[in-house]
């Protein structure tokens, strides 16, 4: 039997996953039975029937990102694709060889990426590399500024993120890439949330490596794409998986036909009502801010004021811990920065990252809309949050005391 | 978080919300113990109020106010439905233990119940500090 969601009515979680538009699924399906050839078969039919079809997709990626279609590589999604770009080209662009004793390279990367990118970084640490995290400043911007001055003589890589999946904000990504050109530094940004949302061309924003997935873009999971730049500079890569030599060798493994086929089916579809998405969840998200923020006191909205994507809204509601918020709110599906929807007990590191107290950390849910909002689910859920923080302070030994005038940050607290 | 139906019956229905004064008032009441535990950064504060009879020296009544997740409400809001009627030796009798038993709460909110468990004998040791009675030491130290 086919799973149904259940209780849960208004998604409100796009940036964690999208559904598949039904023109991808569509476009998917006759890959998995009549077109279901190896397209490294090249003898016959069958193979070049998948083969063509995977060339299409390279071209729609391609077409989407301003690049030559020989400068796609399919991966499983943005965590390879990040591996691929930032292990792979530090491996080959170090300064000293392994086991030398000496520096391998310097690395700059930022504290609050997806663990995608930190955790290859704090790899390469270990590794012998140097890796600088850039802290951002509490609007959230990663700017060129702060990457100059963290560039060393050896720095052979940088890694930021385009825009931040919890709270949406917009890095300096074309004046970064500026900069490492400049400086013959290799530039690799993470764009899941960026790429198919917003318009890229890897020419004017001085991109050489870009990580995109299917699944954030309306696509398939399980698959995603790695742009690697081959000109001015041709950018090379270590593998780090050997096999049959697929994908120019960079990814090895036989093609996930169908997967790809999605993709490429996703991108067309962005690239053809990026504009139009973005500007109707622009009103949206607008929308929602103003509905909770004009009826709720005491919180605040995370990120840049302006530069965020359209899409993304992260508030932190004092006195009112994220969990509990989301569990009022169950008719709602959000995501909470709060340690207690996290495996490992922590609150968010990226809000922490900005300077927003731990307190508040917990406190915080992230709204991201999708082509499929609606303006009277955007409605419905504002009023849900808002009669719920209200019915949660109700309950809130804080907000008791903040009333009274107790200053919250001069109180005793245990620690357990 | 997938929740037992226990702990979201007392999250949505929660029993004994509030409390018997501002933290002034009830500083200087004799019949309240205020247990005040957890920190706002670590995501869970309880505050948990006992109102002793002082004729019998039974519970008579017991309010809370909770910041934190679904269980730490929920281990609050039994923490008081258990006080209610109990002697203060009996309420100290009370372990975190069965409040996961009766709760179901998963192994990753016991802490939860440690922390409400903490909050009962803070209360008590409250209550009997103002009216000059000896407190066992072992109370709330995690």
């Amino acid at each position: 039997m086919a799973a149904t969601p259940q209780g849960t009515s208004i998604y409100l979680d796009h940036a964690a996953t999208t559904p598949c538009d039904p023109r991808v699924v569509e476009a998917m399906l006759p890959y998995f039975t009549t077109f279901f050839g190896n397209p490294g078969s090249r003898n016959h039919r069958f193979g070049w029937e998948a083969e063509s079809a995977v060339d299409e997709a390279r071209e729609a990626v391609a077409a989407l990102l301003g690049a030559d279609e020989k400068e796609i590589i399919f991966t499983s999604g943005a965590t390879e694709a990040n591996n691929i770009a930032i292990k792979g080209g530090a491996y080959m662009y170090e300064k000293a060889p392994a086991g030398s004793g000496q520096c391998r390279g310097h690395i700059i990367s930022c504290t609050i990426e997806h663990k995608a990118v930190l955790d290859p970084c704090k790899r390469l640490q270990k590794e012998g590399f140097e890796v600088t995290f850039l802290e951002p400043p509490a609007d959230g911007i990663i700017t060129a500024e702060m990457v100059k001055a963290a560039m060393r003589e050896d720095t052979i890589l940088v890694s930021i993120m385009w825009a931040n999946n919890e709270i949406g904000t917009i890095n300096e990504i074309p004046q970064i890439g500026a900069l490492c050109h400049e400086r013959d530094v290799l530039f690799h940004t993470d764009a899941t949330q960026w790429a198919g949302k917003m318009p890229v061309d890897v020419q004017r924003d001085n991109i050489d490596l870009l990580s995109m997935s299917g699944h954030k873009i309306y696509g398939p999971k399980g698959v995603g794409a790695l742009y690697v730049r081959r000109r001015r500079p041709r950018v090379r890569l270590q593998a780090l998986m050997d096999g049959g030599g697929q994908e120019r060798g960079f990814r090895p493994g036989t093609l996930n036909v169908t997967g790809i086929v999605g993709l490429g089916a996703a991108a067309r579809i962005a690239r053809e009502q990026m504009d139009a998405d973005a500007q109707r969840l622009l009103a949206l998200r607008r929308r929602l801010e103003e509905r909770i923020t004009s009826r709720l006191t005491n919180i605040q909205v995370n990120g840049h004021a302006e530069k965020r994507l359209p899409h993304i809204s992260n508030i932190s509601f004092a006195f009112v811990e994220g969990e509990s918020l989301m569990m009022a709110c169950k008719d709602i599906a959000v995501s909470s920065g709060s340690a207690c929807t996290s495996a490992s007990l922590e609150p968010s590191y990226v809000l922490k990252g900005l300077g927003v107290g731990d307190e508040l950390a917990h406190s915080s849910l992230r709204m991201s809309l999708g082509r499929g909002t609606t303006q009277a689910e955007v409605d419905h859920a504002a009023d849900l949050i808002v009669e719920s923080v209200k019915r949660l302070r109700e309950l809130s030994p804080l907000f008791d005391m903040y009333n009274e005038g107790i200053d919250l940050s001069k109180v005793e607290w245990g620690h357990h | 978080m997938a929740y037992g139906p226990k702990i979201i019956d007392h999250y949505e229905n929660p029993r004994n919300v509030g409390t018997f004064g501002t933290q002034a008032d009830i500083k200087a009441r004799k019949d309240v113990g205020v247990g005040l535990v957890g920190a706002p950064e670590c995501g869970d504060v309880m505050q948990l109020q006992i109102k002793v009879d002082q004729a019998t020296g039974k519970i008579q009544d017991a309010k809370f106010k909770c910041f934190g997740c679904g269980s730490a409400i929920a281990s609050s809001s039994l923490a008081t439905e258990w006080l209610k009627g109990k002697s203060l030796d009996e309420g100290l009798a009370i372990k975190n233990t069965q409040i996961v038993e009766e709760l179901d709460l998963p192994p990753v909110k016991i802490h939860c119940s440690v922390l409400a468990e903490d909050a009962i004998r803070a209360a008590i040791a409250d209550y009997k500090v103002k009216n000059g009675l000896a407190v066992e030491q072992e109370a709330g130290t995690h």
